[in-house]
């Protein structure tokens, strides 16, 4: 008899197509990501609808790979979770469509997960002494949220974005300064070959909410200062560029982070989310939280970006919670964290 | 021989179980609902009334398109999904094809239309003859006027059917437009048909027409608009 719980997990709400088979909610069976970012970076950025058609086409692939390599066949699995929301309509529906038609076919139980509370559940999988409660930092792609994680599953919002999430900034600065897509990678390259020091980037805060992120006067600052070395004819160092746009993030989300964990009085703190994958923003947070005496937990870069453990390890705390989706689970592209 | 019929292609959802030559169940809603929201309590509905054990089911059958493309997505996700579970072939059956399949042994030309929008529709052109379903003009998308051109060379003996929603989108134009004796098929069979899908997947199967779940994808008919431009800046420059 089998005492373990698996889960086998479903992710499709962007540009990977990603199956995982978690145990217990910590420990990963198996991994399986395809990515179609090469596709995406013949159009500079992520086409939803080829996403759509990409996810449709290699999801069963990705998912039989991921039953095979966990060691388990689908009759052992217990439970079959999928990401609901946040994300892309289209590349959603895919995951969520095959999740529902799976469980219903195999018996098993369906958990609708919650996207962004995937990227907070990817710490507990290297983390094991990460228990709420704690501070959260969660910046990708399409987020960046500053949260109490009150318990497995109760989060407080203390600041988000008001404009461009921290991900997207960097895609646009990487394009403005003729780096491509994806821009988080490409820029943390160049910023190791530059000064972050070169050029004084403003750090945006939005006024009246000590919390929040506002990074589309950042990206405004850069393409301003560009215009300007091309009308001047002055030379445009890339690398610096990136560095200093780098450290411009950086700085602003380990100060309102750190801040944030002070006025709370919480001596943890865990970050995630693809951006956290970004080797400047690793190394100054694990400084900033040392300095202030705290302890600093972020996942390795593989359960950073978009990935489908991330999803299992939630899941797993949404059941021990007795939570399940219904048959009708749909597709819900601006789901909020917290909300179900 | 014992199949799961489902066309989500277009406003239509529909799921069927046959066995053999028995319908055992049906269910078909032309409701402006997401066909991710309803299809499966739908299977799951059915499956209950007629008490059925999945592991009996032999393949799952697809309107694999043209339509929607986020309709056919949902429904191709599902038949891949449940193909996965039960270890069982796809069988992927053309949406107009299926169509057309309503109408069992009609004389005339059948002309199923979908709404494909940007000025133009899905359609196919059949006939029967000797109880076999023939293909005179495979699937594709084409602008009503081409169509209707095409429906009056050919003026067919036996006058032409039209059906499918792209009816209710055209029949103004098409009323307009066609030269010969043309009719409308009527509420019971003039939309897509689950339990058509699941009949003619029977045929297929039997000639060893179908797919393994990973194989299985949509037909679009039709690229992406971001191809679409791709290809004509590419074109140009």
């Amino acid at each position: 008899m089998n005492q373990h719980t698996d889960i086998l997990a479903i992710e499709t709400s962007c540009d990977e197509t990603a199956c995982a088979v978690i145990r217990d909610g910590r420990e990963v069976l198996s991994n399986v990501i395809y990515t179609q970012i090469s596709m995406h970076t013949l159009y500079g950025g992520v086409v939803p609808e080829l996403a759509s058609r990409k996810h449709i086409e290699k999801i069963n692939t990705v998912i039989e790979n991921a039953l095979t390599e966990s060691g388990l066949t689908l009759p052992e699995i217990d439970a079959v979770a999928v990401t609901y929301g946040p994300g892309l309509v289209g590349a959603l529906l895919v995951g969520v469509a095959e999740a529902k038609s799976i469980a219903w076919a195999a018996g098993k139980p369906l958990i609708g997960v919650n996207h962004i509370e995937g990227h907070i559940a990817a710490n507990y999988i290297e983390h094991p002494e990460l228990k709420p409660p704690y501070l959260g930092l969660v910046v990708s792609g399409g987020h960046t949220h500053l949260i109490i994680v009150k318990d497995w599953a109760e989060f407080e919002i203390l600041g988000r974005t008001v404009d461009d999430a921290a991900g997207e900034a960097f895609d646009k600065v990487a394009r403005a300064i003729g780096l491509g897509y994806p821009g988080g990678p490409k820029i943390d390259a160049a910023a190791k070959e530059g000064d972050p020091l070169a050029i004084p980037f403003p750090k945006a805060k939005v006024h009246g909410s000590e919390y929040d992120f506002s990074f589309s006067g950042l990206k405004s600052a850069v393409l301003n200062y560009l215009n300007h070395a091309e009308m001047t004819k002055e030379a445009v160092n890339r690398n610096d560029v990136a560095a200093s746009f780098q450290k411009a993030v950086v700085d602003v989300l380990c100060e309102h982070t750190i801040l944030a964990a002070k006025e709370h009085g919480i001596r943890q703190v865990a970050m995630a989310g693809g951006v956290s994958a970004n080797s400047a923003l690793r190394t100054a947070m694990t400084e900033a939280c040392k300095e202030a005496g705290f302890e600093f937990y972020v996942p390795s870069p593989v359960y950073c970006t978009d990935n489908a453990a991330m999803i299992g390890v939630a899941a797993y705390h949404e059941m021990m919670n007795g939570a399940k989706s219904g048959w009708e689970l749909n597709a819900i592209p601006a789901l909020r964290l917290g909300e179900r | 021989m014992k199949l799961i019929a489902i066309d989500s292609s277009g406003l239509t959802a529909s799921v069927a179980i046959l066995e053999d030559d028995v319908l055992l169940a049906s269910y078909t809603v032309d409701y402006k609902k997401t066909h991710s929201q309803t299809l499966l309590p739908m299977l799951d509905e059915i499956s209950r009334m007629i008490g059925l054990d999945v592991h009996t089911i032999d393949a799952v059958a697809v309107a694999a398109g043209p339509g929607s493309f986020t309709g056919l997505r949902i429904g191709s996700a599902t038949a891949k999904g449940l193909a996965l579970a039960l270890q069982v072939p796809v069988i992927e059956v053309p949406t107009l094809q299926a169509m057309a399949y309503n109408l069992y042994n009609a004389r005339g030309l059948i002309c199923p239309i979908m709404d494909a929008r940007r000025d133009q529709v899905y359609n196919g052109l059949y006939i029967w003859w000797n109880h076999d379903l023939y293909t005179i003009k495979d699937q594709r998308a084409v602008s009503i006027e081409e169509l209707a051109e095409e429906i009056n060379r050919r003026n067919h003996s036996r006058g032409t059917i039209l059906l499918g929603d792209g009816v209710a989108a055209y029949k103004d134009k098409l009323d307009a437009l066609l030269t010969v004796p043309h009719f409308y098929a009527p509420a019971h069979v003039n939309r897509q048909r689950a339990a058509s899908v699941g009949a003619l997947a029977q045929i297929f199967y039997k000639s060893g027409k179908y797919v393994s779940a990973k194989e299985h994808a949509p037909i679009y008919l039709r690229k992406s608009q971001a191809e679409r431009e791709r290809e004509m800046k590419e074109g140009k420059a």
